[in-house]
């Protein structure tokens, strides 16, 4: 380490380094933010100006019928929809990541490669994708579910307030389980052979040598995984907006956070937007998110220092 | 070893990959497939291939005809690269400074930084809205550009910072001996070793850039300055009922990422399970 500073009268390198990088991270995205922050205490008149508020808008949200049931809503639904990418995204994403780790296992860099390409696409070509596959109009999933035996069960799903959201968590988890399973398998490929050869010589199984040796090595990559799932979700909007429209239909049954939001703030149709309630709604993901992250550190904790720089 | 037994082993996770592959290709497979079929034909069978009397490219006639898709597409690749670039080169600089040199506000510059890399820049969408008013930026593609930039910046610091601090001391010490400034052996010296993690970071920066809609829908919506993504779904739901358009603009704007893809799919894996973002 040098200690530049102490023999010159100001450290121009250091400006001419961080300067350009920082003032446009500060200014367009810690700036805009403590800003948000702000702005959730504040109303807004029909002119424009703004006049502090206090806790209005936080007491509207979480307790006014009119805002606190869509908001109580948007959350129980961004909660169901995180839970079933924990309970299918997540363990599919393992599965794939241990069978792709098995040693001198033939193709596995072209399987790899193939079922991580769904994960490169943007969310709105797959909304609309699965909505033409989905559709009853064109039958493709039908027609399979007949092929097998199943066609009985098929539904309009996307179209029912009780499938619907369900229906898009699993679009939502056909699309990401690329990435719980590729950096599960990096986690896998980065134990020593050692460490599953000794435990082979010792008499333990497959299975046995998976929970006891390699599952609890991959759990920080498990909980890396989880945070990383958990902040996607409560910030997702596209899948839904693109499939679903800004009102989060059937009749509000896949609204989450991100599309509340945006409603919130834009307005759609008869709702007027609202510049101080959407910040509201912001700032309350954003609470949601720094608690995701908050538990996550507090289990994880021996990860805390890499976080540091 | 029990050699029998490996082989059946071997067969199962054989066939459960390649379920999971077909399952993973299935739907992006059909849509390509059918975009070049005729209207009849997508209805009567669409699993089939087309045939020389089913083959037809109306679809994709109908979406250049109606819609700006060469300029959505000139949009993305502007928005994309230049952003890229300065991630790249801003990162850079940032994660040099952090690690090499010892300052008042280090540590809490790296920490407001590493808050970045998990806390989503969208929460802060409508300061951003505001602060793009002020500055007469709405609806140009230089707010995205900034956006963007302020976006990627947090994970290209803390990938960067990694491989930098690799670097071996004598290096950079030697030419300080010799007299050169500071600003030379980053540019000379240490910019030229990071490559390889540019390259990773230029990967993961470029896909959440070209995939996004959440900015380009608030702040540029208008009549060509639409990125990718947003034409898409604009013209999409435009024309819903129009299949061969619907299944043409979803081809048109695959392909492009696709075959990206695979040329550049050995460089993201290898960064994706290198230490990288471990």
């Amino acid at each position: 380490m040098t200690k530049t500073p102490a023999k010159k009268p100001f450290p121009w390198h250091l400006l001419f380094f961080l300067g350009p990088g920082l003032l446009i991270y500060f200014s367009i995205s810690v700036y805009p933010l403590l800003d948000t922050l702000r702005l959730g205490f504040f109303t807004e008149s029909s002119d424009g100006s703004l006049a502090f508020a206090g806790f209005t808008n936080y007491s509207k949200l979480l307790f006014d019928a009119i805002w606190s049931e869509p908001f109580w809503n948007a959350t129980w639904n961004n909660l169901k929809f995180f839970v079933i990418h924990m309970l299918v995204q997540n363990p599919i994403g393992l599965l794939l990541a241990v069978l792709l780790s098995s040693p001198k296992l033939r193709l596995s860099g072209t399987y790899r490669t193939l079922i991580f390409m769904p994960t490169m696409l943007s969310v709105v070509i797959i909304g609309f994708v699965w909505q033409l596959l989905l559709s009853p109009l064109w039958g493709i999933t039908e027609n399979f579910m007949w092929d097998i035996g199943l066609g009985d069960y098929f539904d309009a799903w996307l179209g029912k307030e009780s499938s619907a959201l369900i229906t898009l968590a699993f679009i939502s988890v056909w699309q990401f389980v690329g990435i719980p399973m590729m950096l599960i398998y990096a986690a896998l490929l980065s134990i020593p052979d050692e460490l599953v050869d000794a435990s082979v010589v010792d008499g333990a199984n497959a299975w046995q040598s998976f929970f006891h040796i390699k599952l609890p090595l991959i759990l920080p990559t498990i909980g890396m995984v989880s945070i990383l799932t958990f902040v996607a979700n409560f910030n997702a909007f596209e899948l839904i907006y693109t499939v679903k429209g800004a009102l989060a239909g059937p009749n509000y049954s896949t609204d989450i956070m991100g599309t509340l939001f945006y409603r919130t703030f834009f307005g759609f149709q008869l709702q007027e937007g609202s510049l101080t309630m959407g910040a509201a709604v912001a700032t309350l993901m954003f609470l949601v998110i720094l608690l995701g992250v908050a538990l996550y550190l507090f289990f994880f904790q021996r990860r805390v220092q890499r976080f540091q720089l | 070893m029990k050699i029998k037994h490996d082989t059946s082993k071997k067969l199962m996770i054989h066939a459960v990959l390649l379920t999971y592959t077909l399952i993973a290709l299935f739907p992006i497979w059909v849509v390509i497939i059918n975009a070049f079929k005729t209207r009849r034909a997508i209805f009567n069978d669409p699993m089939a291939l087309p045939t020389s009397e089913t083959f037809s490219i109306v679809g994709f006639q109908e979406v250049l005809l109606r819609s700006q898709f060469d300029v959505f597409f000139s949009n993305s690749m502007v928005v994309t690269l230049v952003s890229i670039f300065f991630v790249l080169l801003f990162g850079a600089m940032i994660a040099w400074a952090l690690t090499e040199y010892k300052f008042k506000g280090n540590l809490v510059i790296a920490l407001l930084v590493a808050m970045g890399i998990m806390i989503p820049i969208r929460l802060g969408t409508v300061s951003i809205l505001q602060l793009m008013n002020d500055l007469n930026l709405v609806n140009t593609l230089t707010s995205l550009v900034l956006v963007y930039i302020a976006q990627g910046l947090p994970l290209a610091v803390y990938i960067l910072s990694e491989f930098i601090r690799q670097i071996p001391k004598d290096l950079k010490e030697a030419a300080r001996c010799d007299g050169v400034s500071e600003i030379k052996i980053f540019f000379a010296i240490i910019l030229p070793l990071i490559k390889p993690a540019m390259a990773t970071v230029a990967v993961f920066t470029m896909i959440p850039i070209w995939n996004d809609l959440w900015f380009p829908l608030i702040l540029a919506p208008n009549e060509g300055n639409q990125t990718i993504t947003l034409g898409v779904q604009q013209f999409i739901g435009q024309f819903v009922t129009d299949w061969n358009s619907v299944l043409a603009a979803l081809t048109l704007a695959i392909l492009p990422i696709l075959a990206l893809y695979l040329i550049f799919s050995r460089q993201l894996i290898r960064g994706l399970t290198s230490g990288a973002v471990k």
